[in-house]
């Protein structure tokens, strides 16, 4: 079986400095692994160059053993990768049912269509009123998304990130800014929403990142320097040297 | 700018269509129907004119900067080259007796716009924003320029005069009346409209929204922005080159002002003043400034400063235009509390007239005294004639400046009370 997510030796350089350097690797279907480490690692480099954000210097990106090199975001999307965004990026001006129906469109097959009408497709109606059913903003439907609260808008931000089905969902660090009970909150929701699906998330939250995930990688400086199950990890010296120890003691 | 103009009425709708839905489009048919019965002159029906092609090319406009987020300077160049066209089209017709009926042609007008906005929009909506609105205003400057120098299509200073007569009759009309020519401008106003709006509604059309909130979201969505811009700008394109079909049927001239940035500058002007959030608001911004410069540029020949003061108000206190102006009333009139703001409103906006009058009224007087050619000291205004060098005059404007100004800055604070009550629903405290 090919590995949901395959990267190779990717490396990334903004002019000399050098962000990602030599990052290799492979996450299976179906699981949920996290990448950490401490701030200015190149954990968002890293998912920006996966979701086509950024063009990599060199080495491979392969999802679902397809390179994904050159190609736009709107097309890594097509191919079944999915993202959500550290600064809440939603379409602030239309309405939280709208939000989630663009994000619906492409996956049914309505492209460039410029002679369906999108409120006479129950299909669309119906798909939209189910993811906001699961995110719980049902009741929100009808308001500007900018209006939402900031959990709310994180909420909404995962819903539109899931609504197009695809299979590998990245989510960079959904839980950012948020109060323990809203934590709480948006981690029951990721695991209702990933169920059966690869997920790919970057966390600085310990107790979310142990709590959810099956995997974790460590990035410390543009390298990968531990991958493994979380107990694997915890006890792991050289993490424990380089990042995770300070951590843990904070949260202890 | 809120944008009200895609809420959906009910989600779960009914898969038929509501009165609701149906009711303004009816309405105002019946009105566009009614209209020539109750002005009959001919400068009402020529005005009119106007306003109907106004108001198709306002709309094509705002696909492009209310719905899809690009600031165009050149938008008057696809009306303009679409009008060229079919002017060029109508002296074929003449010349080879083509049988081909008048109410056509803006279906060629409209496919020539397209044709132009596919070249230029194939490399202009690579990005939104500032490289966007440079390259609109670059093209818009270029066939502008081009319109002096290749004078065998634009027919340099005079312009590309046409016949619209020559063409074969359609059910025995010739479209010789400035009545006729109505009923056909009505006809291709009301289609183009109900086509625009229903773009709107499509995949391609909400997702033109989405691209001008956020162009990089909407990519990880699986939509390129690029694509979605370029279908919006074709689709801009070909309404304004219907516009200019219109524009050719009704004058039966074109000339270099058509192309002209100033043109793109007015339509820009017209789209805000209506509101660029609702898909409405240019139809209100095109009737507006329709009427204001054929009634204010009969009554003074300063009417520019007054729409430029206008434009100016417009954009800093009602950034959303005449539209956003009426939808701010929504919440009141489902609270049943619209009637509450009527007597607030008539004691602060009475005086505030009253003050912009004197004020205007104070400019025309110093207008007058500058420019009027010596010994001439007799004007008229509003309906009154006296001599502009007595004291008199002066005095009663400058009253009604300072006297309205007074009382509606008096009458405020009750009107914003009254507006913060009618906005609050019934039973809670205010």
């Amino acid at each position: 079986m090919t590995a949901a997510l395959e990267i190779t030796d990717l490396k990334k350089s903004f002019g000399k400095a050098e962000i990602i350097r030599g990052v290799n690797l492979s996450i299976a279907k179906g699981e949920r692994h996290a990448i950490i480490g401490p701030n200015g690692a190149g954990k968002s480099t890293l998912f920006n160059l996966i979701t086509g954000r950024f063009p990599q210097t060199s080495g491979s990106i392969k999802l679902h053993g397809h390179d994904l090199r050159g190609k736009a975001p709107f097309e890594i999307n097509r191919m079944g990768l999915s993202r959500s965004f550290q600064i809440t990026n939603i379409f602030p001006k239309m309405t939280v049912f709208e939000n989630v129906r663009c994000s619906l469109l492409w996956s049914h097959g309505y492209k460039y269509s410029f002679w369906n009408m999108v409120s006479r497709s129950q299909d669309l109606t119906d798909g939209a009123m189910e993811i906001l059913d699961q995110i719980n903003l049902l009741q929100r439907a009808e308001l500007p998304a900018g209006l939402l609260s900031y959990a709310e808008q994180r909420a909404l931000e995962i819903g539109i990130t899931i609504a197009g089905g695809a299979d590998v969902i990245m989510l960079d660090e959904p839980t950012a800014g948020m109060s323990h009970s809203e934590t709480d909150y948006i981690v029951e929701l990721i695991r209702k929403v990933t169920q059966n699906k690869t997920l790919v998330m970057v966390e600085h939250d310990m107790g979310v990142v142990f709590g959810l995930a099956d995997q974790i990688s460590v990035l410390v400086y543009g390298e990968i320097i531990a991958t493994g199950h979380p107990e694997e990890v915890r006890s792991n010296p050289k993490v424990q040297e380089a990042y995770l120890g300070a951590a843990l003691e904070a949260e202890h | 700018m809120t944008d009200a103009s895609h809420k959906t009425a009910t989600i779960t709708r009914a898969p038929t269509l509501s009165l609701g839905q149906v009711l303004p489009w009816v309405i105002s048919v019946i009105f566009l129907v009614a209209m020539p019965t109750i002005f009959q002159s001919n400068s009402a029906i020529t005005i009119m004119n106007q306003m109907m092609i106004t108001i198709v090319f306002a709309l094509s406009y705002n696909m492009l900067l209310g719905q899809g987020g690009m600031l165009s300077f050149g938008h008057a160049v696809y009306m303009g080259v679409g009008g060229f066209f079919c002017m060029h089209l109508m002296n074929i017709v003449e010349a080879n007796e083509l049988p081909i009926p008048l109410p056509v042609l803006p279906i060629f007008g409209g496919l020539f716009g397209l044709g132009l906005a596919t070249i230029v929009g194939s490399f202009s909506t690579r990005k939104a924003g500032t490289v966007f609105a440079m390259i609109s205003l670059g093209i818009g400057e270029l066939i502008a320029a081009c319109s002096v120098i290749i004078t065998a299509f634009f027919g340099g200073e005079e312009g590309m005069p046409g016949d619209r007569t020559y063409f074969l009759p359609f059910f025995g009309i010739e479209f010789l009346q400035q009545i006729e020519v109505y009923y056909l401008i009505a006809f291709w106003t009301v289609l183009s409209t109900l086509l625009m709006y229903l773009f709107s509604r499509t995949p391609v059309g909400r997702m033109a929204n989405a691209v001008r909130d956020n162009p990089e979201r909407a990519e990880f969505l699986g939509y390129s922005a690029r694509w979605v811009r370029f279908f919006s700008f074709s689709a801009a394109g070909f309404f304004a080159g219907i516009a200019g079909a219109l524009f050719a049927i009704n004058y039966e001239i074109l000339t270099e002002t058509n192309l002209s940035t100033t043109q793109s500058g007015v339509i820009l002007l017209i789209a805000f003043l209506g509101g660029v959030g609702f898909f409405f608001g240019p139809i209100i911004g095109a009737i507006a400034f329709t009427l204001l410069q054929s009634v204010l540029s009969l009554q003074s020949e300063i009417w520019q400063l007054y729409l430029g003061a206008l434009f100016l108000a417009t954009v800093m206190y009602f950034p959303g235009g005449l539209a956003g102006v009426l939808m701010m009333h929504v919440p009141a009139a489902k609270f049943g509390k619209l009637g509450t703001l009527i007597v607030p409103y008539i004691k602060t906006l009475v005086p505030a007239v009253i003050a912009i009058f004197g004020l205007a009224a104070l400019m025309e007087l110093s207008f007058h005294v500058r420019h009027a050619s010596a010994g001439d000291d007799e004007m008229t205004l509003f309906w009154t004639t006296f001599n502009s060098h007595n004291a008199l005059p002066w005095i009663i404007a400058s009253v009604a400046t300072v006297g309205g100004f007074w009382l509606a800055r008096l009458s405020a604070p009750s009107l914003k009370e009254a507006w913060h009550r009618a906005n609050t629903p019934k039973g809670r405290p205010a």
